[in-house]
């Protein structure tokens, strides 16, 4: 579905991919309800790519993410990983598996066990795949890899509530590709950080990504931070995409209107450029996804809506070469 | 934020020494270590428990008497300076204070068998039950149910009538009736820890189930381990002294602080010191190990004190 145009290797290709968690049953007696986070979401990452994930407030972003890194098992779909289905695969296949695919998380505090030095929560990767290095080794990877990511190696017997926020994020950037990984999902890495410090992570994230020969999967809702760092982008609604698409392409041109309108919600650093562009304003709050509405899931707050759209959910087409979006009413490009 | 002065004065310490950049980290340990340190009680309390312990432990070494051979020079003789017999003697002739310190002793050991064997279990048992949750979960906690249900004392008959030859034996087995309330305080800490990123961080990182949770779902644990054990220890020593009263404990001639005080009820008109020696130093012991459980639980978990 994305980029049809450039090559590389495929690394990670996600087919109809369910994620649904059960939500207690207010009685005994009742079936639990379904809470589908992740809904029929499909996509395909070639090596070396950048995968930006966009969307609003529980729209299943990290869901996906860690759906594809099975820390939540789906329900449904297929996450094919150099060759295998990761939803076929034992516990135990599974758990050696992760040795090229981590995660980096939201808050980077919590992330790191309080208990633990630095050089240990560092090494913990290394201790699972490379349990036969000696401890003399493990320090100098250690060490090797905190330099790398920007921090002095003599910290390396501190604890984790001694460090402020970014710090703390590059510990979980260190731990992240100790292993030297072939993907990362970055579930909203900079999200808890303040602005300068978001700026250092992202370059950080950008230059580890060239050394180590990375593939990220990016989750944000900061748009901007999204368009600075990747080469594709998914916008979810609902946990289904609507729309998908080379970052370059979709950022000047969406074609759906929840893209358009999350879009124009984004700040625009420049007070003249800001009050020059028109603002789309939604109505109301995303629904439920225990009780999502019939058809589209963008349907009741969209403005272009119209019958077939309450009643039939929109098939994914191709607007333009690079991108494809699922929406009946849609910007497609002129006719030429 | 208003912050009393004394507060303020340790946050600028801190700060200090924060300055100072030393290469080693400060565990949460030491920290809580540090605030315990502060808290006078807890303080006082272990050094009352350090001598406790230092006299039981090397205190009947040091005196002339022996806890088991009488004095025929002396039955029924009140305390007195003059023939050794500090806190006197019993009926028998036998010297109270090498009893009292003998009979410490006993209680401590016993104690501290009994809340390791219930610590071991507990933190084991809890800590699989919570992580693995589910139907295994629940499995493990109808056990307990049933357990807590069954008659605690009928046990420890049995158990007596099982182990009634050998006291440390004896403990250990009530030791292991004693882990169930310290498995659902695990469990229920485990509940919460297991959703916590850093668990997440160490499955992300291919950790085994096992290795998380005695790599990183144990040592979080520490704080809530350490008090509820604090605090088994003087419940255990109670249960001794209550079980010996009925005469369930410890055998003669061995003795612990809570047969010499059903001894010292018996003769207490007549005889008032055999009651309140003993009586002193099991008021004294229990005081001290819960202040240092109290002391221990705010330094651990500062924010609710």
């Amino acid at each position: 579905m994305l980029d049809q145009n450039t090559s590389g290797q495929t690394l990670l290709k996600v087919e109809n991919l369910t994620t649904q968690f059960e939500i207690q049953a207010k009685s005994f007696f009742k079936k639990p309800t379904m809470l589908t986070a992740v809904n029929d979401v499909s996509f395909e990452l070639k090596e070396g790519r950048t995968l930006g994930i966009v969307g609003e407030s529980g729209c299943g972003k990290s869901t996906l993410g860690r759906s594809i890194l099975q820390l939540i098992r789906a329900q449904e779909g297929r996450v094919v990983w150099q060759g295998k289905n990761l939803l076929d695969l034992t516990p135990e296949q599974i758990r050696l598996a992760r040795r090229d695919m981590q995660i980096i998380f939201q808050d980077p505090i919590a992330s790191l066990d309080p208990r633990m030095t630095v050089g240990d929560i560092i090494a913990e990767p290394l201790t699972v795949f490379e349990p036969k290095l000696s401890r003399a080794e493990r320090t100098e990877r250690v060490r090797e890899i905190m330099e790398a990511v920007g921090l002095v190696p003599e910290m390396i017997n501190r604890y984790p509530h001694e460090f402020s926020g970014g710090q703390a994020q590059r510990i979980g950037i260190a731990r992240a590709v100790i292993t030297r990984p072939k993907l990362i999902v970055c579930d909203e890495p900079v999200s808890a950080l303040d602005v300068s410090i978001q700026g250092q992570v992202i370059t950080l994230l950008r230059k580890l990504r060239k050394e180590f020969g990375l593939t990220l999967i990016f989750i944000s809702h900061d748009l901007s931070v999204v368009r600075l760092i990747s080469d594709d982008v998914l916008v979810l609604y609902l946990g289904r995409i609507v729309e998908a698409g080379d970052c370059a392409t979709v950022f000047s041109a969406p074609a759906h209107p929840y893209t358009q309108a999350l879009f124009s919600a984004a700040p625009i650093p420049d007070p003249k450029l800001a009050r020059q562009r028109s603002r789309i304003r939604l109505q109301g709050d995303p629904p439920s996804p225990m009780n999502p509405p019939p058809g589209c899931p963008f349907q009741p707050r969209c403005w272009k809506a119209t019958d077939i759209c309450r009643t039939k959910m929109p098939p994914t087409e191709l607007v333009r070469p690079g991108q494809s979006a699922a929406c009946y009413h849609m910007d497609r490009p002129p006719e030429t | 934020m208003i912050l009393n002065p004394a507060k303020r004065e340790l946050l600028a310490a801190e700060l200090l020494e924060a300055e100072g950049l030393s290469p080693e980290g400060r565990s949460l340990t030491k920290d809580a270590m540090r605030r315990l340190c502060r808290n006078k009680a807890a303080v006082v309390s272990i050094v009352v428990l350090a001598l406790l312990i230092l006299a039981a432990v090397v205190g009947p070494y040091f005196i002339p008497h022996n806890y088991e051979d009488p004095d025929w020079a002396a039955f029924r003789a009140p305390p007195s300076w003059e023939d050794g017999h500090y806190f006197g003697t019993d009926p028998n002739g036998r010297d109270l204070l090498a009893r009292v310190l003998y009979g410490t002793r006993v209680s401590l050991a016993v104690a501290f068998v009994a809340t390791l064997v219930s610590v071991v279990i507990g933190v084991l048992y809890g800590a699989i039950s919570g992580y693995f949750g589910g139907r295994l979960d629940s499995i493990m906690m109808r056990f307990v149910d049933i357990m807590y249900a069954l008659p605690y004392i009928l046990f420890v008959i049995l158990l007596m009538v099982i182990f009634g030859r050998n006291v440390y034996l004896l403990f250990a087995a009530i030791g292991a009736l004693e882990w169930l309330t310290m498995a659902r305080i695990v469990r229920g800490q485990t509940l919460s820890l297991k959703h916590r990123e850093f668990v997440e961080a160490a499955r992300a990182s291919g950790q085994k189930p096992l290795k998380i949770i005695t790599k990183h779902i144990i040592p979080n644990l520490v704080g809530p381990v350490v008090i509820f054990a604090a605090l088994t220890v003087p419940e255990i020593i109670a249960t001794e002294s209550f079980l010996s009263y009925l005469g369930f404990g410890v055998q003669e001639p061995l003795t612990s602080l809570g047969t010499l005080i059903a001894e010292g009820t018996d003769a207490m008109e007549s005889m008032p010191w055999l009651l309140a020696f003993p009586a002193v130093f099991l008021v004294s012991l229990l005081l001290s190990l819960l202040f240092i459980g109290d002391g221990l639980r705010d330094a651990f978990d500062p924010k609710d004190r």
